[in-house]
Formats: structure tokens, C-alpha cells, sequence
């Protein structure tokens, strides 16, 4: 009785247990409307969409928890892909140098992000705003105004494709298997030093230094983290949305609105990596309840909108409640 | 008192000092390339694009003092914009009823995000994100295209200028003093300031932060009604699309340009309008010399990061000595 009270606590309660409750909700909502999208294929097909959210929320997880923001991650996303294009030019074999250059540039973002908010001190509000600026008009600047260039075979392969002639499922995604690798590594990162450390700096920055942590080597980590995912996340959007330049445009917003919709509190030390994803998931599970429901895609935000306040007074009215005195009731995320 | 009076002014002469210096830079800049930054067509320039950003930028600057954010003034401006449009139909005698409808109705979106801030408990971004993306799927989902129309007399109140300076940016100053005074001489306005030093401490001294936050995020809504009246009178009609210019991540620029902290209780809107200034500068800057339009979003950017880490800097040092502390007990 014990632990069924617990369980319906952890479901309930508004924490990071509420989320699962929700995504089961949504997905007994998607079967009920159609059966058949718990067949392997479609829902191949719906993991394969999520995938590079559900990775941009877990780099995103990292800044939040640790009390911070990203707002730069969607014109990341969106230089990344664009990068590719320009850079690999159709050539086959520049795909791996280039991934490179990628992954050396979603680093070099994330550390400059992280390094102006913590030596420089200026709030992650404002340096990811101006990340964000500064992204949007260096990659218009460089190609034009319009993508150029084109994708190779071999970069488009891990949106795209996956391990055919799977029985029962039929094909499972690259992208699946990439999200499921970054989802378990986001999950061991918060279970060692590291990750204790983040929480530790989200929930009380100043107890955390005072203990001997490195509270800027940590947040700076933390983006590092973020550029990272942004990174695979654009090599994914690539491959299966190809090049556009409104690739990214806004995805910030959507990536913080899953995040904290798995509970975790904005101004950092509360909540799970997984909660998180699963977050994303549930979003994404939602936009699909939609589009069964034939209700209009311009609905969407309205409907994101309310769910987001929704859940998260939900989540504080518990948390007030019960510590009104000690909880942090407004906690502003510098 | 005193203190509290010579560094508000002090930081607020500093970013003054800026506008002056981005003036001077500018100019020199312009006339190395054979232009007059200072020409009439110019200064009509600068002084038009102050106007909007002006207007959403003082609003945001209320609800940042009291730690609070409003990310939906954009929305809240294109839904202006519309219902300003469509009420005024073409007919001049429904300007001031038009002008009632937008002021309600940016007001209770205020409200509504004022109330989901202090009674709900929720953190002002995800409100504020969500209010906005609740008006987006309206806007997106009703107006396919620009709807309304809005007689030539109150386009004249985008487009008549007494000398070079256009009539938006006198309604804009004036309503920048406006604010001043509210925030120096009214009592609310001083209690913006203790609820965004301390909300808890606020509390404890009596104040009903609920009311003042509510005050504020009212006042913002307005300010972007009025915005997307503006809006209005500029488009001849009322344009859904307006949104996507991303007003309202300009208008944070603008205070937190203008030495306002986004972590509240401190800053002010003489401040904010030198900062709206400052971008509407850059960016006449750059349109005479015709610098390609994305590099100016690279170097607003820089601007933005720079300036508030120059802050950062005076802050640390102004922490030692708990400027907080120093204006709740000089104003109380």
C-alpha cells in the first residue's frame, strides 16, 4: 500500500514522475484514434522524427540543470546543417572530414557560450540570445542569404535509413539507435561526479563552490554538452529534412518547453536527464495526437502553449505546498 | 538618498555616454564613406525605428525591474495590430474606439500573464512562452493574411513628422516619461523595485508583490498594444505576420542594453530608451552604408554580449557594498 502510495506520488506529483503519466496518456489517446500506429513500421517512422529532439533535449537538460539556458541551439542546428551542405558540396568523401569540422564547431560554440557566462559573467539569457544573433547573420552572411551546396549519400544515411529487414519492425532508424546511445550516455554522465556536480551547482551555486566544486568548469562543461548535441542533432535534421535556411528557426523555444515539461525546474537542480527525453517524446507523441485528430497545425503552438503553463503550475502548486517557507517559489534562472 | 541618486546616475550618464560615443563613431564612420549621418533623411530614420522597440522595450522594462520577463509582446503586438485594424474598419470615427478595444485587450493578456506569474506560481519565461504561443496558434489559425483596414487619419499617426521628428517617437517619448515618473514617484513603482531585489523580502515588508507584479505585466501589455497600434497606422492594416520579427527578444536587447539587470531591482527606463537608441543608431549605421543586413544581427549580437558582460563587470564590484539593500531602505 506503501509503496502503491509512493508510486502514485512520483506519477502525480508534478515532478519528473508526471511526465510518463503524461506520455501514456497521449499514447493510449494515438492508439485509440489508430490502432495501427504501434506496428513496427509507423512507429519506426514516429522514433525516427523525434530522435533529434529528444537529443537536443538531453544537451539542453545539461544548461538547465546546472541553472542556465541555451537559447542559441536552434541556429546551431541550423548553421550546422548548412555548414554540411556548403562544405561538402555533393563530394562523397568529404563526409567524415566535414562531420569534423561539425563537431569541432557545435564544441567551439557551446565552450564560447559557456566561457562568456561564467569569466564574463553575463546572465546565459543574454549570452545565448546574442550566440543566437550572432549564428543566424554569420550563416546568412557566408552563404548569401540561401543555403548552397548539397548533402552527400553517406551524411544523409543516419537521418534517412537504418537496419533493414528488421522482423516485425521492419527498419530501425539510425537515428533511433543514436538517440537511444545519447540517451543512456546523458543518463551514466548525471550518475557520476560530473553529473552530482551539475545538480549540486543548479540547486545552490554558491553551497556548491563553497564544497570545492568547479562551478564554472561545470556550466562551461555543461554548454560544451549542449554544442555537442546540437551538433548530432543537425546531422540528423539534415539527413532526414535535407537543406533549408529555416532549418532550427525556433527549435530553442520547443527543446526548453520539453525540457521543462519533463520537469525539470528552470534555474537548474531539479530533475532527471530521462524525465527530460521523455518530455521531448511526449511532445512529439502529441503533435502526432494532432495529426490524427485532423486538427489544424496551426493550433499546435496554442495547444504547446497551454499544456506547458499547465504543467509546470501544476508542478509548482505541489512544491509550494508542502515547504512554503524554504521552496524557492520563484527562482529566476540567471 | 544620495548614494542611491548619484550612482543611478552615474550608470544611467554611463550608457548616455555610449549613445554618444555609437553617435560619434557612426558618424565619423558615415562621413569617412561620403555620407552625413546627421543628414534629415537619416536622423527621420533613426528616430522612426525607435518608435516600436521604444514602445515594447519601456513596457519590458517594468516586468524585468520586478525579476519578470514578458516573451509574448511581439504576439501581443500583432494581435494589437489586428483587432486595431479591424475594429477601425476604414471608419475615422472608430479610432478611439479601436484604441479602447487594443488597450483592453493587450491589457488583459498582461493580466492573464501577470496572474499565471503571481498566483500560478509559474516562471515568468515558460508564462510568457506559452501566452505567446497560445496568441500565435490564434493568430495563425484565424488570419490567413493582413485583415482590417485603418483610415488615413490614424496612418498619419506612423507616417507625420513635426520636423525630422517623427510623431511615434514623441508619443514614445512621452510615454518614457511617463514610466520614469511612475517608477520614481508612485508608490508602485517604487515597490517594482523592492519586488525585483527580493520578492520574499518585499513580502515580508508589506508589500503585495501579487499586485505589483500584476501591475506591471498589465502595463507592458499595454505598451505592446500601443506598439501594435503603431503597427497598424504603419501597414494600413493589421498584419499576423508581425510576429515573426521577434520584437520582443529586440525590446530585452534594448533594456538589458540600457543597464537594466535581467535579474530585476535594478535599472530604469531613461536607461532603456539610450539602449532602443543605441540599435536604432547601428542600425541607420549600417543601412546608409549599406553593410549587408546579416552582419548587422552579428553585430548586434557582440553588442548585446559586451555590453552586459561590461556591466557584469561594475556590478561585481557594486555588489560589495549591497546597492539592493541601499534602495529599499532610501526609498522606503
Amino acid at each position: 500500500m506503501q509503496r502503491l502510495r509512493s508510486a502514485a506520488a512520483a506519477l502525480f506529483g508534478g515532478g519528473t514522475g508526471t511526465v510518463f503519466a503524461l506520455l501514456i496518456v497521449i499514447l493510449a489517446g494515438i492508439f485509440a484514434m489508430n490502432p495501427g500506429f504501434f506496428e513496427g513500421p509507423s512507429l519506426m517512422a514516429f522514433l525516427k522524427q523525434a530522435a533529434p529532439l529528444v537529443i537536443l533535449a538531453a544537451g539542453q537538460y545539461f544548461v538547465i540543470v546546472s541553472g542556465n539556458f541555451d537559447l542559441s541551439v536552434g541556429a546551431l542546428v541550423g548553421a550546422q546543417v548548412v555548414i554540411a551542405a556548403r562544405l561538402i558540396d555533393g563530394e562523397e568523401s568529404r563526409t567524415v572530414p566535414v562531420l569534423l569540422v561539425m563537431l569541432a564547431f557545435g564544441l567551439t560554440v557551446g565552450l564560447v557560450n559557456g566561457l562568456i557566462t561564467t569569466v564574463l559573467k553575463v546572465q546565459s539569457f543574454i549570452t545565448t540570445l546574442g550566440m543566437l544573433l550572432v549564428l543566424y547573420g554569420a550563416i546568412r552572411l557566408w552563404t548569401g542569404g540561401a543555403p548552397t551546396g548539397a548533402l552527400s549519400e553517406a551524411f544523409r544515411k543516419v537521418g534517412r535509413h537504418g537496419i533493414d529487414d528488421v522482423p516485425l519492425v521492419g527498419q530501425i532508424p539510425w537515428a533511433l539507435l543514436v538517440m537511444l546511445a545519447v540517451g543512456a550516455g546523458a543518463i551514466l554522465l548525471m550518475r557520476t561526479r560530473f553529473g552530482r556536480i551539475v545538480m549540486a551547482t543548479g540547486d545552490n551555486d554558491l553551497a556548491a563552490a563553497l564544497s570545492g566544486a568547479r562551478v564554472a568548469t561545470v556550466r562551461t562543461a555543461a554548454f560544451v554538452l549542449s554544442g555537442l548535441s546540437a551538433t548530432i542533432a543537425g546531422v540528423l535534421i539534415g539527413g532526414f529534412a535535407g537543406v533549408s535556411a529555416q532549418v532550427g528557426e525556433g527549435l530553442e523555444f520547443t527543446v526548453i518547453t520539453e525540457v521543462v515539461l519533463g520537469g525539470v525546474a528552470l534555474g537548474g537542480g531539479r530533475g532527471t536527464a530521462l524525465a527530460a527525453m521523455a518530455g521531448a517524446l511526449a511532445i512529439e507523441a502529441l503533435f502526432t495526437l494532432f495529426n490524427q485528430m485532423a486538427l489544424p497545425a496551426t493550433l499546435r503552438p496554442t495547444v504547446q502553449g497551454a499544456i506547458i503553463i499547465a504543467a509546470v503550475a501544476y508542478a509548482a502548486r505541489q512544491r509550494t505546498r508542502p515547504a512554503a517557507v524554504t521552496a524557492p517559489a520563484t527562482v529566476s534562472p540567471s | 538618498m544620495r548614494t542611491l541618486n548619484t550612482t543611478a546616475l552615474s550608470s544611467t550618464a554611463m550608457i548616455y555616454l555610449a549613445l554618444a560615443g555609437v553617435l560619434a563613431v557612426g558618424g565619423a564612420a558615415v562621413a569617412l564613406d561620403g555620407g552625413n549621418l546627421f543628414a534629415t533623411a537619416n536622423l527621420v530614420d533613426m528616430l522612426t525605428r525607435t518608435s516600436l522597440t521604444g514602445f515594447l522595450a519601456i513596457g519590458m522594462t517594468l516586468v524585468i525591474l520586478c525579476r519578470s520577463l514578458d516573451l509574448s509582446v511581439g504576439y501581443t503586438a500583432a494581435l494589437s495590430s489586428l483587432v486595431a485594424a479591424t475594429t477601425m474598419d476604414g471608419q475615422a470615427a472608430n479610432i478611439p474606439l479601436a484604441i479602447g478595444a487594443v488597450l483592453l485587450v493587450a491589457g488583459l493578456i498582461g493580466a492573464a500573464n501577470g496572474a499565471i506569474i503571481a498566483f500560478l506560481k509559474v516562471n515568468p519565461f515558460i508564462a510568457t512562452l506559452g501566452t505567446g504561443l497560445i496568441i500565435k496558434g490564434y493568430l495563425d489559425t484565424e488570419y490567413k493574411g493582413p485583415a482590417g483596414d485603418v483610415p488615413a487619419a490614424f496612418q498619419q499617426f506612423g507616417y507625420t513628422r513635426i520636423a525630422f521628428v517623427p510623431v511615434s517617437a514623441l508619443v514614445m517619448l512621452a510615454v518614457a516619461g511617463a514610466a520614469i515618473w511612475y517608477l520614481r514617484s508612485t508608490r508602485t513603482g517604487h515597490h517594482m523595485y523592492a519586488v525585483g531585489g527580493d520578492i520574499d523580502v518585499a513580502r515580508m515588508s508589506g508589500i503585495r508583490t501579487t499586485r505589483v507584479l500584476l501591475t506591471a505585466h498589465v502595463l507592458c501589455g499595454m505598451a505592446a498594444g500601443v506598439a501594435g497600434l503603431l503597427l497598424a497606422a504603419r501597414f494600413g492594416t493589421g498584419s499576423a505576420e508581425a510576429y515573426t520579427n521577434l520584437y520582443e527578444l529586440d525590446a530585452i536587447a534594448a533594456v538589458v542594453l540600457g543597464g537594466t539587470l535581467l535579474l530585476g531591482g535594478k535599472g530604469g527606463v531613461a536607461g532603456t530608451v539610450a539602449g532602443v537608441a543605441i540599435l536604432a543608431v547601428l542600425d541607420t549605421v549600417f543601412n546608409v552604408m549599406q553593410i549587408d543586413p546579416f552582419a548587422k544581427d552579428v553585430l548586434r549580437g557582440v553588442v548585446i554580449i559586451a555590453a552586459v558582460a561590461l556591466y557584469a563587470r561594475r556590478q561585481l564590484d557594486r555588489t560589495a557594498r549591497r546597492p539592493r539593500f541601499a534602495i529599499s531602505e532610501g526609498r522606503a
